[in-house]
């Protein structure tokens, strides 16, 4: 079935977003403008986008290191997200989570993740709650091939397939867990071996191709929204820079040329390709979009520049959420 | 006020209680629903509310927290059961790295209204997996309160107070308290967290107890009372956030104090106590604040070592003759 021009635009659109969000904040990063770690989503946007253009701001999405891509994806805002990760008072997180906790609730997104497999336990929860309010919202939880060894990710499989809840378990199988090729950790080439484990169907998708990702994102949330319960979808994917920082060649762990090979399937550029040649866009109105979010990303590395860190005083705010007092705090 | 509840029955009046006020509060954990828990502490609670609201879940601490926490994030109001204290080492990444970070690291954004409750202590030669009491490694962790009551009427009104707080709270059961009768008024109320209760007032010396070590406390002060020494036992109910001033302003009148725990000494909340009260009332002591805790040991097996192992009225009531000893100022 031949997406909608709508549809298949607003794939596109998600994932420039993401590739140019992505390649000013490492840019910035070489610049030595952002403080802390920094975990490139550059090459996999084609998973973020196709499982998040299947939601709505009402679904929630749990995220990984490696979460600015599944943010933007989720419709986060260039500004706010830059101010994170500069660190500002105007961040998402008031610039006390950054990079590696960026979220916001608003848009359904639960939080990038600094320990690995955790996010999958809390989309358990998220969807929990969706099935006790049963309003036929889901949650999807996004995770790596490195973090399906880690219980959490077995203990949140097999929870939600016992309470069937509406939840879509995404890996992102970039094959690379840190620095550790995945045929080093693990006995199975596919990750969707592990889904028949906790009774649920697993489809293996191509990760660079944001069609079929969305394709397979759409089944798996519809069968969540109805009630069947979970399914896990294992994109294969690559990502282009480290593990974390922004260098991408001359490392030890891979070879540039395997790096060269997977650039070649380029998620962004050959579905360009794709829409030219189907006539659903023309160049001209590609490189528009290009030109205005390029834009919109400079707009944002100024917002985020000239916004104010944070005051002192903010050290300790949130540590808590404040309590009313109970009525035998309160004077007579 | 005439009628008496078990500790355990009085927790679980407090969750009955505010599951019928209010339909986003719900229970999950091992055993919990059809059983009632091992402990019988979620007893009925799933006959009276349903599988929906009360919810039977594998064998999976980590992915038990979780639950608790995403459907927190979400708006729930989620009670989560740990069998055993223990066991919470199961689920530390979900308990020290999520649920009491995630207001902080969102920037506010998040409010996690979770409760924890377990089942902590030792006594019923349970061994050294069984009965730990670890509240000193949660109350560590800035973004956790941790609660542990001594009575009935305590158990009722501290998790009253747990259920309706908005940050992630640890309820800690004492095992062996389970059964301890005490008047429990039917209407639902709620006891302060972060409030000390003085259990017994007296002018010599205080004790500063919870849990089962509260009780220990009194039994040791009736002792003393024969004696003519006056003792003061003060239970904090919630250890984080601790009430340093009501401890303080007894150590004030009485210059002499004893902090008492169930967990190993080395790096037990009774360090962190006693340094509070030098810096807050060094010049009113008279004697160095004494502890009276748990050996640097797993907890044996065996009933002959536990009983040694555990402390005791009478190793408080030595702790207590002990600080009496010094001389005045």
């Amino acid at each position: 079935m031949e997406l909608s021009t709508e549809v298949q635009m607003d794939l596109h659109r998600r994932m420039v977003r993401i590739r140019l969000f992505e390649e000013a904040a490492g840019k910035l990063a070489e610049a030595a403008k952002l403080p802390g770690f920094l975990h490139l989503y550059v090459g996999q946007e084609a998973v973020a986008s196709g499982v998040c253009a299947a939601l709505t701001d009402a679904d929630q999405i749990t995220s990984t290191h490696r979460g600015h891509g599944h943010l933007v994806a989720k419709g986060g805002q260039f500004n706010e997200m830059m101010a994170e990760l500069m660190a500002k008072s105007t961040g998402y997180n008031k610039g006390k989570g950054g990079s590696m906790h960026i979220s916001n609730l608003e848009v359904g997104m639960l939080g990038a993740n600094g320990i690995v497999g955790a996010g999958a336990p809390i989309a358990v929860g998220a969807g929990f709650a969706d099935k006790y309010r049963g309003e036929g919202n889901v949650a999807v939880a996004f995770f790596g091939d490195g973090s399906t060894n880690i219980g959490a990710f077995h203990e949140a499989a097999n929870m939600a397939c016992a309470l069937k809840l509406p939840v879509v378990f995404a890996c992102e199988n970039n094959e690379y867990g840190e620095f550790t090729a995945r045929e080093k950790t693990m006995a199975i080439t596919d990750i969707i071996d592990r889904a028949a484990g906790y009774g649920m169907p697993g489809v293996i998708v191509d990760g660079m191709d944001v069609v079929a990702v969305h394709e397979a994102a759409t089944e798996a949330v519809a069968r969540a929204r109805r009630g069947d319960g979970p399914s896990l979808i294992e994109a294969k994917t690559y990502r282009y820079y480290n593990h974390h920082g922004v260098q991408n060649l001359g490392l030890k762990y891979r070879t540039d040329d395997e790096v060269a090979e997977w650039r070649e399937r380029d998620p962004i550029f050959t579905f360009e390709e794709h829409l030219i040649a189907n006539g659903t866009a023309s160049r001209a109105d590609i490189d528009a979009i290009w030109a205005e979010l390029r834009a919109d990303i400079a707009t944002a590395i100024e917002f985020a520049e000239a916004s104010p860190v944070p005051t002192a005083d903010q050290l300790l705010v949130d540590v808590y959420t404040e309590m009313a007092p109970t009525a035998a705090e309160v004077p007579a | 006020m005439t009628r008496k509840l078990t500790y355990g029955q009085a927790f679980n009046e407090a969750v009955r209680q505010a599951m019928a006020a209010d339909d986003d509060i719900f229970c999950a954990g091992e055993d919990i629903g059809a059983f009632g828990g091992v402990f019988q502490t979620y007893a009925g609670l799933q006959a009276e509310f349903g599988e929906r609201r009360v919810v039977d879940t594998p064998i999976s601490e980590q992915a038990i927290i979780g639950l608790g926490v995403g459907a927190a994030a979400s708006g729930l109001r989620p009670i989560v059961d740990i069998m055993f204290m223990d066991f919470l080492c199961v689920a530390f990444d979900q308990i020290v790295n999520q649920a009491a970070k995630i207001k902080y690291m969102f920037g506010g954004a998040a409010t996690i209204p979770l409760t924890i409750t377990t089942g902590g202590g030792a006594g019923l030669s349970a061994a050294a997996q069984h009965s730990q009491s670890l509240e000193a490694l949660l109350c560590h962790i800035p973004g956790l309160k941790v609660v542990q009551p001594s009575n009935p009427y305590d158990a009722k009104g501290l998790m009253t107070a747990c259920i309706r707080e908005d940050n992630p709270t640890i309820m800690v059961l004492h095992k062996r308290l389970l059964g301890m009768q005490g008047e429990v008024p039917e209407d639902a109320y709620e006891i302060p967290l972060g409030k000390a209760n003085i259990l017994r007032e007296g002018a010599d010396v205080t004790v500063v107890g919870w849990g089962r070590m509260a009780n220990e406390a009194l039994d040791a002060a009736e002792k003393l009372a024969a004696d003519g020494i006056d003792v003061e036992v003060i239970d904090p109910r919630t250890l984080q956030p601790f009430d340093t001033a009501t401890v303080v302003e007894s150590v004030r009148k009485t210059n002499r104090v004893v902090v008492v725990h169930e967990a190993v000494r080395f790096g037990g909340l009774g360090g962190e106590i006693a340094a509070q009260i030098q810096e807050e009332a060094f010049d009113y002591l008279d004697a160095p604040v004494a502890r009276i805790a748990a050996p640097f040991s797993p907890v044996p097996f065996s009933p002959v070592l536990e009983q040694i192992y555990l402390p005791s009225a009478d190793d408080i009531e030595a702790g207590i003759r002990g600080v009496l000893a010094r001389p005045g100022v």
